[in-house]
Formats: structure tokens, C-alpha cells, sequence
């Protein structure tokens, strides 16, 4: 369904932008928080649709345990999930929440610290019980004392007013209580002028077949909104507007990482003119992608739950074998156990995609928490010398960009690709402007056709290196490969010392060649030369860019440079970076890509390292930078 | 079909110009020969067929047949396979491992590629040893196995590969000498036009590390006394003369041996080979070679289902059928979008 901003009504919500008693506001940040089984997640992604379509630009934040349902009312099972939206470009999730919505004292007591001096707190005063402040460590109850007065406390008996909402519903307290998160809603799109309509028709399609509790979750919302209609709050409760963002024309949707990595992988395999065959195991966070991949069959994609990661990568490359886009996509552990097999992928030149969706490490680490820590697992892991093209993604909207330059590569120099990407980039979400499928250059495969004289296996493209791909089907190219050293004119197995030698120097050059077929290392922002340049990979663009841009703004010679491509590099980094005279390199690990800049280009990087679970803080990443560059 | 070749292939055909590199006298080769000479008979196509294996002496099967082929990495064949077919359903697979790469290493896989009823066929080369590392004993040894490994016995309690099978699912289940040239290669033709996982187990011998070591029922004179080869509608009969034959224990819920003559049984009071009869298959494969039992050969247990790779190709097929709009631009622009002008 398709709105149209231009003509939009303002029936529901809009707050009108020339009322002198709405607040007007560049942007605001919330953070919901609540036990895991409050509905969070929920709450935060339909704040997210309807401010979305309400034209303001924003960033998201999913924050939440790995624990299903920890013990209700328990810090370590809280969830939360924080927006940044604005009247202008949104870069990240914001540092500090303006206001902060608490379910219960577990929530309250763990996510109070990130809430901004002076910001608004909201209360559901009603999960404020004994028993709840004990669990969540309080000897006494936090409201009303001096804990909480630089702050604009606002407390509501949520779960009250909840419950009166739907009691004609005759649903259980119990269930009737979990309609609070959409009471919660309610008020909060009522206080920023967002619309309800995409929240009802998402609660009708949801319940479809619980008509009762979609009605009882609606009359909650409907209650909760018509409570700021009706109390006749202001100040820190009054209504507020946020205008629409000044954006680049277009059609626009929601999109989070793993919806973005799905649709380029499609449309990466359509420009291939390949069936996808995602061979996978479940994985957080990476099982997003095989669940929006498995509902996509209607375009021809098949999807392989397997036994264990070994086998999902295994029957990828079988399918690339047998001539389809061979995909397997995991999470740092679960890549650990592809490794042989990725090495075989390697040897015999078959395309390959394998998605790494970050998580913190090492063994079971944070399964739930952001990290970029598998940057030298994907550059140097195996065994042998074994390269493999490896590319990042810098924001969710960009994993389908970096998608299809995944199967492009692979497909082009039939090898296998690893695509990093992270906890972060899988689950937060952004306006995205919809491309033009049409304008995307098709790079279609072509097999080697039947009946060849003087066919083999392994014949090479003189340019690009890369092995022709004969299909079984085809009559007349009947071959072997295997994970045995191949004669380099014959691809029969060879143990010959000189052979071995060529082709560990032709696998080298056949990936390092790729750094011509890419492009050039450009500048996101500032100069081409300078002071200091910040180059960052993967999900931190966005705060240091902000972090960058606001330097800049204070007159300090910065530059930003986001590298996508980490192995091959472009051929232009080297002397791209030596054109400044400090280099900072902030990354989510303990300064992996840092190791590969100084190795590869001898540059005397500046570490900058965090590894909390987090997203990097503009105001932290900016004190570095002004240290630096001053 | 290339029309420009009505000539019929032979087994030659099916034979790459590579030398097969196992030991004199190993029991592959007799494998080997079976195998070419069976895809020569049902005349199968050389382009359509893949052979696949793991990692180990019987995995350098695929270099040897004039097929498509693919080693791959140790116990991960069952993987590489269900990759293939999914891949392209029409192609006729193959899977040759053994019984360290397909049971110890690659036990997953292989119970996970017979529950699902992948349309393949498994040959299992079982020598009880594992001979391309020198000698190691493996799950299959028996207990007390002298090896490298285990040089005062092996304390470890063997695996029957064919319980293992039927435990796992497989609807197709049988069992071979590797020498026996006049009855495998009707078992192969079998397994190949059963649709679903067909495992076959074969006992082959290992010259070099573990010699003789099915002798008792493999020896010529053992195994006229030792086997037992079932046939579907058949009474089981084995012996010199068929003298001997099997039937339902009168003591409890297994199968005894009866001399029919001494034991004044007759043919009719016999138990008849039912492929599709699971908990008979359970009893052959779980008493064979125990005591007087002799050991089960032929196709024991064979009682199809639809197969994993059709039953995927069909849902997309359906998925397609419902949406047969669906492209790209349909995709991209699914959902709640709104326009910035």
C-alpha cells in the first residue's frame, strides 16, 4: 500500500505543524523498554512503520537478551528497543534516548543510565510492585525519590488503565495485561502525532484467526491514545511534532538489515540469471535471513534447513556444483564450523555466498550483542593459503547493494565470498529508498556449453583467472573435481611440487586481481587529504559520520572513509591513506582491520576499539577525534 | 540425446583414464567393475550421473567413473548430495563412502540424508578398519579389534550399519558381498529405480589392514552355510540343498534357524520375505551372523516414500503457481511504502 505524502490527511495524527501549543521538534529519540514477554520488540517496530510513513527520517536500535522468556520482572530479561526520528537526515540510534518508556523496575533499572539529564520518563507505575522492585534489586521503590529528580518523571498505571480498556473483552487479567505494550503505543503516537492505521491493519492481519485479542489489543491502543487526547497534558506529556525529513524524492519502505540481504541476494541471483539454493542452520542473529528467504519460493528460491552448519554449506556448494547460486549464512560460531569447507569451495572454484552476521565473541560470546570480531576469521581463517573476497555492508539499506556485489564476485571469479555484516545491521531498520531494478547492470553466467572439444574443467579466463563452469546435465563435459591439488592445465589430481607452487601463486593473484574490478576507495566525507582521517568498515557509518560531521562543524580538518570492500582493498588505498596525517581506525573489536591496514599499506593506524555489545556513541568517537585532530 | 550416438555404452564407457590407485586385491575393484557394468546395462546417461563421495580409500571412487564426480571433504558427502539434487532434481546420484567416513565422521549426515529420503543411492563400503590412515580401528570394528589404535583391542561396542539405517528412516535397505558380481549388480539396479534414499551396505574386503575378516560368511564354503540371500514372495531358505530355512521363534518375538528335514518343518511354515514389513527387516539385520543366524544378504527392506528433493521442487512449483507475477520489482516494493516528492 502506497501513501502519498503530498496528499496525506491529517485525519489521525500529523500534529499540525502551526499550533502554538504543539512543541516542535528536529528530532527525538525513545527507548521502550520492558520484561521480554512485554512485547518491546513489537512495540518499537510499529512506533517505527507509522512514523516511517509519516515521512521523518530514522534509525532503530533493537537491544534484547538471548534469553526466549528469562523469569518475568528480571533485569537480565529485559528487552528494549530505541528510535532516533527526525525533521532531518538520521545517521544512527542516538546516544542518549530523550525519553525513556519503562514497563517495569527491571527495565527501569537497567536502562535509566543511557536516559538524557533532563529527559522524560514514562512509568507504568502499575508494574511498580514489591515483588517486581525486588526482583529488579530495589529495596524500595526508585519513584519519587532523588534517584530519579533531573529527570521528568511521568507516571500512569498503565497495566490499570490497560486492563479497564479491555475488560469487555473478557479475556484473562493475564492476557488482558499483555495489551499494555499497545496502550503504551497508543499515547506515544498520540503524543508525536503518528498514525494508527498501520498498527490496526497489522493487529487484524496478525490475529486473523483470534479475532478477540485483535480486538482487545486495538481497544488498548485506541484507550491509550485517546488518554493524551483527553487529560489535557503538556509540557513533557503535550503533544509534539516532528516534521517530515528533508529526503531525496522517491518510493520509500522500511527495510532492516537481513530484509535488505535477502532482497539483494535475490536480485543479485536474478542479475546472475542463477536459482538460489541457501543451504543454513539456525543461528542468532542469523536466522532472520533464512526465515525471509524460505518465504520467497515464488521466485524460484530454494531454501535448505540443514543438520548442522557443516551440511548447510555443504549442500550450497553442492548446488553451486550443480549450477545454482550456492548461499550459506551464519553467525561467527557456526562459520567456524564451515571452514573446511569453504577451503574446498576454494580449491575447486565453484561460487559461493556466505554471510557472516556478526555477533560477539569468542565461542558463544553474546549471541544477542553487536560485534565486528570476525574480520580476521573471514580474511585469514583456514587452513592453507586460502584467499577469499571478503565485503562488509555499512548500514541496513545497504546490505542489498552489497549483496549483489557479493554474487557478482563470486559469480565473476568463481569463488567463494564472505559477506560480513552484524547483529546490529540484521535487526535495526531504516527508510530506504526503493531502487529501480531496471537501472542495476545484469551480470548474467554463462555455462560452458555441451560437447566442447578440448573441454576442461578448469580452463581460464586469461583476465580474471577464473575457471569456466561446466554443469553436470551437460553432455560431453563429464569431469571430477575434489579438494585434491589439480593440475593447472588438466584439473586431474596432481602432487607435482611446481604445479602446487602455480596454483597457490594463480588462487593468490585470481583474488588480489579483483581489486581492479572494483571501485575506487572514495571519501564519504571531507577532504581527499588532511589532518586525519577516520576510516571505519561495516555498521559503524553511521556514528562516524555524525561524529565526523560534527567535528567539521567545529573547523577541524577530518575526513571520513568507509571501506566496504576489506579483501581485496581498492587499489587506490594505500595512497588514498597516506594523504593524511593521522589515521583512526574506531572499530567493534580489539582493532582487526587496524592489523590489516598496517600490513597491507605499512600505515601507523590509531586504534579505537569498544566491545560492550553496543553501537559506537557519537560523543564518544567525537572526544577522540577532537583529541586527534585539534 | 545426442542422436549422433545410438551406439549402446558398455561398461568401458563408464571407465575414466585415470589408474584406480587401491591396493592389489582390494574389494573396491570388484565394486568398481559392478558399478560400470550396471549403469552400462540400464543404460543410464553419462552427463545425468554424479557420483559423490567423502574422504578415505573408497572415495576415490568418483575418479574412476567416466560420470560427473565430486570428493569432497571427509563425511560430508550426504550433504554435498542433497546440494545436487536440490540443485537439479533430475540428475541420478550416487554417494560412495565407508564405514568411517559414512558412520563416524559423517554419522550425522548420513542419519539426516535417510530420514529425509534424499533421491540418492549409498554405497557403503564396510571393512571394518580404516585403511587410507594405516589401519585405525572404526565404529564397525568389532569389539577386542587389534589395531594401531588400539593395540591391546578396541573396548568399543561396534555399529550395525543397516539398524543404523533403519533406525534413521531409510526406506530402502540392502546388503552385499563385494565379490558377488552375479548378484550386486541387480541390488544396484534396484536401489537406483527406488525413489529415496537407497543404502546399501556392501562388505568389502580390506587386503592390507584387516584381511578375511567377514571370511566366516564370505569364504566359498562358508557361504553356502552362512548366508541367507532374501528375495521378496520368497520363503527364507538358505544351507546346501536349501535345507535350512527361518521362521517365527516359538519362544518369543525373533526369528530361528530350523533344519526342515531334522526339525520336521516344511517350506510352508516358513517366514516369506516381505520388503515392506519393518519390523521383520529390524529382526533380519539385528540377528544376522548372531550364533546359528546367518548373515542377511539382498534387498531387506524396500518400502518407498515421496523423496525430499521432489517434495521441495514441489512447493516452489506451487509457490509459483500461486504468484506468477512474481519479480523482482514486486518484491522490492512489497509492504507499506509511501512516496517523497
Amino acid at each position: 500500500m502506497a501513501t502519498n505524502l503530498a496528499h496525506s490527511k491529517a485525519s489521525d495524527g500529523d500534529n499540525d505543524s502551526q499550533s502554538p501549543n504543539i512543541e516542535q521538534l528536529e528530532s527525538v529519540v525513545i527507548r521502550f523498554a520492558g520484561d521480554s514477554g512485554d512485547g518491546m520488540q513489537l512495540t518499537g517496530t510499529q512506533f517505527t512503520h507509522s512514523t516511517a510513513l509519516m515521512g521523518t527520517d530514522l534509525a532503530t536500535f533493537p537491544d534484547f537478551p538471548a534469553e526466549i522468556r528469562a523469569p518475568a520482572g528480571t533485569t537480565f530479561g529485559v528487552s528494549a528497543y530505541q528510535i532516533n526520528f527526525g525533521a532531518r537526515r538520521i545517521m544512527t540510534h542516538g546516544d542518549e534516548p530523550d525519553v525513556l518508556v519503562v514497563m517495569n523496575p527491571a527495565a527501569l533499572k537497567t536502562n535509566l543510565d543511557a536516559l538524557k539529564p533532563g529527559g522524560t520518563l514514562v512509568v507504568d507505575t502499575g508494574a511498580f510492585s514489591a515483588r517486581n522492585l525486588t526482583k529488579a534489586g530495589y529495596k524500595e521503590t526508585p519513584l519519587g525519590t532523588s534517584e530519579l529528580s533531573m529527570f521528568n518523571v511521568i507516571e500512569l498505571d498503565i497495566s490499570k488503565m490497560t486492563l479497564e480498556a479491555v475488560k469487555e473483552f473478557g479475556l484473562s487479567n493475564k492476557e488482558a495485561l499483555r495489551s499494555k505494550n499497545m496502550w503504551t503505543l497508543g499515547l506515544m503516537l498520540w503524543m508525536y502525532g503518528r498514525q494508527r492505521q498501520s498498527v490496526i491493519d497489522w493487529l487484524q492481519g496478525k490475529f486473523a484467526k483470534r479475532p478477540e485479542i485483535a480486538a482487545s489489543n486495538i481497544a488498548a491502543l485506541n484507550a491509550g491514545h485517546a488518554f493524551g487526547e483527553t487529560a489535557e497534558m503538556s509540557g513533557d506529556l503535550g503533544q509534539k511534532n516532528v516534521g517530515k525529513a528533508d529526503v531525496p524524492p522517491g518510493v520509500y519502505r522500511t527495510i532492516t538489515g537481513a530484509e535488505a540481504l535477502a532482497l539483494g541476494l535475490v536480485a543479485g541471483s536474478k542479475l546472475a540469471g542463477l536459482n538460489i539454493m541457501l543451504g543454513s542452520y539456525p543461528i542468532t542473529p542469523a536466522s532472520t535471513l533464512l526465515h525471509q528467504l524460505a518465504a520467497l519460493k515464488q521466485h524460484g528460491v530454494v531454501t535448505f534447513q540443514a543438520e548442522d552448519e557443516i551440511a548447510a554449506i555443504c549442500a550450497a556448494i553442492g548446488a553451486s556444483f550443480a549450477g545454482s547460486l550456492g548461499i550459506t549464512s551464519s553467525s561467527g560460531p557456526g562459520i567456524a564450523l564451515k571452514t573446511e569447507a569453504i577451503g574446498l569451495a576454494i580449491s575447486t572454484e565453484l561460487p559461493l555466498v556466505i554471510v557472516n552476521s556478526q555477533r560477539g565473541g569468542p565461542s558463544t560470546g553474546l549471541p544477542t550483542k553487536t560485534e565486528q570480531s570476525d574480520l580476521y576469521q573471514a580474511v585469514y581463517g583456514r587452513n592453507g593459503d586460502a584467499p577469499i573476497p571478503v565485503i562488509s555492508s555499512s548500514a541496513p539499506g545497504e546490505c542489498f547493494f552489497a549483496a549483489i556485489e557479493a554474487v557478482r564476485i563470486a559469480t565473476k571469479y568463481m569463488t567463494p565470498v564472505i559477506l560480513l555484516t552484524d547483529g546490529y545491521l540484521a535487526n535495526a531498520a531504516e527508510p530506504w529508498p526503493i531502487p529501480d531494478f531496471d537501472d542495476l547492470e545484469p551480470f548474467p553466467v554463462s555455462f560452458v556449453e555441451a560437447n566442447q572439444e578440448d573441454f576442461r574443467a578448469f580452463r581460464r579466463d586469461e583476465k580474471t583467472l577464473a575457471r569456466n563452469w561446466p554443469i553436470p546435465g551437460t553432455p560431453g563435459l563429464e569431469h571430477r573435481i575434489g579438494g585434491i591439488e589439480k593440475d593447472y592445465d588438466t584439473g586431474n589430481i596432481s602432487y607435482a611440487s611446481d604445479n602446487h607452487q602455480r596454483m597457490t601463486d594463480m588462487r593468490q593473484n585470481k583474488i588480489n586481481g579483483i581489486a581492479k574490478d572494483i571501485p575506487a576507495q572514495e571519501v564519504a566525507q571531507g577532504e581527499s587529504t588532511g589532518k586525519l582521517a577516520v576510516v571505519g568498515w561495516g555498521s559503524t557509518f553511521g556514528p562516524i559520520y555524525r561524529a565526523v560531521e560534527g567535528a567539521r562543524a567545529d573547523g577541524l580538518d577530518v575526513s571520513h572513509i568507509h571501506v566496504r570492500h576489506i579483501w581485496p582493498m581498492p587499489e587506490n588505498m594505500g595512497e588514498l591513506l597516506a594523504g593524511f596525517d593521522k589515521v583512526l581506525v574506531p572499530e567493534m573489536n580489539t582493532g582487526q582491520f587496524a592489523t590489516v591496514l598496517r600490513d597491507q599499506f605499512l600505515v601507523d593506524v590509531i586504534r579505537y576499539n569498544q566491545v560492550n555489545g553496543q553501537p559506537f556513541k557519537v560523543s564518544d568517537l567525537s572526544a577522540r577525534i577532537h583529541d586527534l585532530a585539534k | 540425446m545426442n542422436e549422433l550416438s545410438p551406439k549402446k555404452l558398455t561398461a568401458k564407457d563408464f571407465a575414466t583414464d585415470q589408474e584406480a590407485r587401491w591396493c592389489p586385491g582390494c574389494g573396491d575393484y570388484a565394486i568398481l567393475k559392478a558399478v560400470q557394468k550396471t549403469l552400462a546395462d540400464i543404460e543410464a546417461t553419462p552427463e545425468n550421473t554424479v557420483f559423490i563421495s567423502g574422504i578415505g580409500c573408497s572415495s576415490r571412487f568418483p575418479y574412476y567413473m567416466e560420470t560427473y564426480g565430486f570428493h569432497t571433504i571427509h563425511g560430508r558427502a550426504p550433504a554435498f548430495a542433497t546440494g545436487v539434487k536440490l540443485a537439479n532434481p533430475d540428475l541420478d546420484v550416487w554417494l560412495v563412502t565407508g564405514d568411517g567416513d559414512g558412520l563416524s565422521i559423517g554419522g550425522n549426515h548420513m542419519l539426516h540424508v535417510l530420514r529425509r529420503n534424499v533421491d540418492i543411492q549409498i554405497l557403503l563400503f564396510n571393512n571394518e578398519i580404516y585403511g587410507l590412515t594405516k589401519g585405525q580401528y572404526s565404529p564397525t570394528s568389532r569389539p577386542g579389534t587389534r589395531s594401531p589404535s588400539s593395540p591391546t583391542g578396541s573396548i568399543e561396542q561396534n555399529l550395525n550399519p543397516c539398524a543404523f539405517a533403519l533406525g534413521s528412516g531409510a526406506r530402502f535397505i540392502a546388503r552385499i558381498v563385494d565379490t558377488d558380481l552375479k548378484r550386486m549388480p541387480n541390488i544396484l539396479i534396484r536401489a537406483q529405480q527406488h525413489k529415496g534414499a537407497s543404502f546399501i551396505e556392501i562388505f568389502q574386503n580390506c587386503i592390507v589392514f584387516n584381511d578375511k575378516v567377514f571370511a566366516e560368511f564370505t569364504e566359498k564354503a562358508a557361504a553356502k552355510t552362512r548366508q541367507l540371500f532374501v528375495e521378496d514372495g520368497q520363503p527364507m531358505v538358505f544351507g546346501p540343498d536349501s535345507a535350512f530355512g527361518i521362521r517365527q521363534s516359538t519362544k518369543g518375538v525373533a526369528l530361528e534357524v530350523v533344519n526342515m528335514e531334522a526339525d520336521g518343518v516344511s517350506v510352508d511354515d516358513l517366514i516369506v520375505h516381505n520388503e515392506k514389513d519393518h519390523l521383520l527387516a529390524t529382526m533380519l539385520v539385528n540377528q544376522a551372523g548372531i550364533d546359528d543366524f546367518p548373515f542377511v544378504l539382498g534387498v531387506i527392506y524396500c518400502d518407498p516414500m515421496s523423496s525430499y528433493d521432489s517434495n521441495v521442487s514441489a512447493q516452489v512449483a506451487e509457490a509459483q503457481e500461486k504468484s506468477p507475477n512474481a519479480d523482482m520489482k514486486e518484491l522490492l516494493f512489497a509492504g507499506n511504502t509511501w512516496s517523497v516528492s
